[in-house]
């Protein structure tokens, strides 16, 4: 075997050990390498696009730069939030696997979206119950529980739902405990996510977010709210565990005892209350309305 | 904080739905493209047009197998995704690489040598030959009246062209002219038989769904005389390079697609149809097939291609007589 002849084949056995390395998520490898392709680069779920180490290092560089330079890219936001998610994501999966409710949520599998939540129904429900509470909350906010970028980076399809599951349930966490939209609520509940959940992303957001904060507002933010986020964040139940859309009735306060959380100091709400309430109450009427022409 | 989201993503959403719509058929045919394609070369990637199981006639989009009539809906849809980003993500993805690739280009053709030429640069919608056509024949040969047609089948290419021309010496100057058409059939009322000097087409050809047809077309405009000039992704032959790049363009341009432009299934075609595109002497032979005369069927000085950087891309000529 001549030498040249050894080093071609040296280098086509080198070319295909690193082919097999190759990811190639919704494709197919480069069909001229007639190998087959390893069963790891099956996407799992849909949506998911695997990537081997080399890429997801490259993507969460990519994200976290991208993520700073342009906030409004939500897509660059969720995908650091995945590739980061890797250590915390079997605990929350566990702790929901501790809890009868978890447990049912992870059968279950329930989505939140304009489509799996009944807004019309939950209008209707008495006031000082979740449900209400949850639908007021939006009207005063004016934002609507459409769906949140999928998951996609994550390669278990469990743990991806954990992590779908955890950014469908923010606004959950935002009507529980009472913060509106803006800014430096936000970060608040970032801060009190990091406590309660120990997502690195949450931490992230909260470590790099209040940058771009006036300083007066940041002051307020470290001076109140942030000692609220950690304290009771972090003696509050993994709220990863519990499974709001069955909580429609429950009263609020009960909720929130049972829950282990306190009122934040007064947030800065950019709609009067008394203009949601109206707005709600036209809502319930209308829904009424609509209820009694269905059965009549 | 992330509400914002669907309001910026539309026209991703709804390509990646259109994409997402073939992905059934591609894995019926998933073992169809393994075996058709295994050793080095295509079993016959310049027949990309195969009867499918339900005798409809099918083609390549990237990897993906679909029905020949949806290729061109696809494309479309990839490149209005990609037209506002499309020059930023051609210098990330080649590293800038691109602009000296197509200088190379417009070098080689000296346009406005022989006097004013009329040129059309097909698929060209953001315009960079066109307007290094015209920049050439003004710096060299102090030549105002070369004209380039300007043709794209994308009418937001176009208007990126347009734009990016705006800002240039050729705007509303009759040496530029921009129209939105198929390179495979181009309407004769538009684009007259024996009209153009020199026809280009610059990383163009491979996402057109019959490449003959484009062909025939350029032969048809071009005046006897007239110069075909074709820039194109093309074949690797080292191994070496051809790996390091395999692994670029599989890991990293889809990475760059989804940061830079929110959108890794565009990129992701773009890589993939580099691949299915036919190598340097099948692609040298269309060009002949079509009527051309070409240089002898090797690379470089008196061939019928040249390679830019091993094989990444490849200059094809070919002169009407």
């Amino acid at each position: 075997m001549s030498l040249t002849s050894a080093s071609l084949r040296a280098t086509q056995h080198a070319s295909r050990r690193l082919g097999a390395l190759a990811p190639v998520s919704h494709a197919l490898s480069p069909p001229h390498r007639g190998q087959k392709r390893s069963l790891n680069t099956q996407p799992a779920y849909e949506g998911h696009v695997p990537l081997n180490w080399f890429e997801a290092g490259f993507l969460t560089v990519g994200s976290a730069l991208m993520a700073l330079a342009n906030p409004r890219r939500g897509d660059m936001v969720a995908a650091l939030g995945d590739l980061t998610s890797g250590p915390v994501l079997p605990r929350l999966r566990d702790a929901m696997l501790e809890s009868a409710e978890g447990r049912q949520i992870l059968k279950d599998r329930p989505r939140v979206n304009s489509h799996t939540v009944d807004m019309d129904k939950l209008a209707l429900l008495p006031e000082g119950t979740f449900g209400n509470a949850y639908v007021t909350w939006l009207e005063r906010c004016g934002v609507t529980p459409d769906t949140r970028e999928p998951v996609h980076y994550v390669d278990d399809p469990e743990l991806a739902y954990v992590m779908q599951r955890y950014r469908e349930c923010h606004d959950f966490y935002h009507c529980i405990c009472g913060l509106p939209v803006n800014v430096e609520s936000e970060l608040a509940l970032k801060f009190f996510e990091f406590a309660n959940l120990g997502l690195p992303m949450a931490g992230f957001a909260a470590a790099f977010g209040h940058l771009r904060l006036t300083h007066a507002k940041r002051e307020r933010l470290f001076r109140e709210f942030v000692p609220w986020a950690i304290k009771c964040g972090s003696s509050a139940q993994s709220l990863i565990t519990v499974y709001w859309e069955k909580r429609w009735e429950q009263n609020v306060d009960e909720m929130k005892k049972e829950f282990g959380i306190w009122d934040p100091p007064e947030p800065r709400w950019s709609r009067p209350l008394s203009e949601a309430k109206a707005a709600a109450a036209k809502r319930q009427k209308a829904a009424e309305a609509r209820l009694q022409e269905a059965s009549s | 904080m992330h509400r914002s989201l669907r309001q910026l993503r539309p026209l991703v959403s709804s390509s990646k739905s259109r994409l997402c719509s073939v992905s059934a058929v591609r894995h019926n045919h998933q073992d169809a493209q393994t075996t058709a394609s295994t050793s080095a070369g295509h079993a016959n990637p310049a027949a990309n047009v195969n009867s499918g199981e339900q005798g409809s006639r099918v083609t390549h989009f990237g990897f993906k197998t679909v029905p020949e009539e949806q290729k061109e809906n696809l494309v479309r849809n990839v490149f209005e995704s990609v037209a506002s980003s499309y020059d930023v993500m051609n210098d990330a993805m080649s590293l800038g690489v691109h602009r000296l690739w197509k200088d190379d280009f417009v070098a080689r053709l000296k346009p406005g040598a022989r006097g004013p030429m009329r040129c059309i640069d097909v698929a060209g919608g953001t315009g960079d030959i066109a307007l290094r056509i015209l920049d050439f024949a003004r710096e060299k040969y102090a030549d105002r009246e070369t004209s380039v047609d300007v043709v794209d089948i994308n009418a937001e290419m176009l208007k990126e062209g347009y734009k990016r021309f705006k800002k240039t010496m050729y705007h509303n100057t009759p040496q530029v002219a921009f129209k939105q058409a198929n390179a495979q059939a181009m309407p004769e009322s538009e684009f007259p038989s024996n009209t153009y000097d020199l026809y280009t087409i610059a990383f163009g050809i491979r996402n057109c769904t019959s490449i003959p047809d484009v062909l025939k077309e350029a032969y048809r405009v071009l005046k006897p005389g007239g110069t075909f000039a074709c820039l194109e992704f093309s074949r690797v032959n080292n191994p070496l390079l051809s790996t390091l790049y395999d692994q670029y363009s599989f890991s990293i341009i889809p990475l760059l697609g989804t940061i830079l432009a929110g959108d890794r299934e565009s990129y992701q075609y773009l890589v993939e149809s580099i691949r299915k595109f036919p190598p340097q002497p099948e692609f040298a032979k269309m060009i002949a097939d079509a009527g051309f005369t070409t240089g002898a069927m090797h690379e470089g000085k008196g061939g019928a291609w040249t390679d830019l950087w091993g094989g990444i891309a490849s200059i094809h000529t070919g002169v009407k007589i």
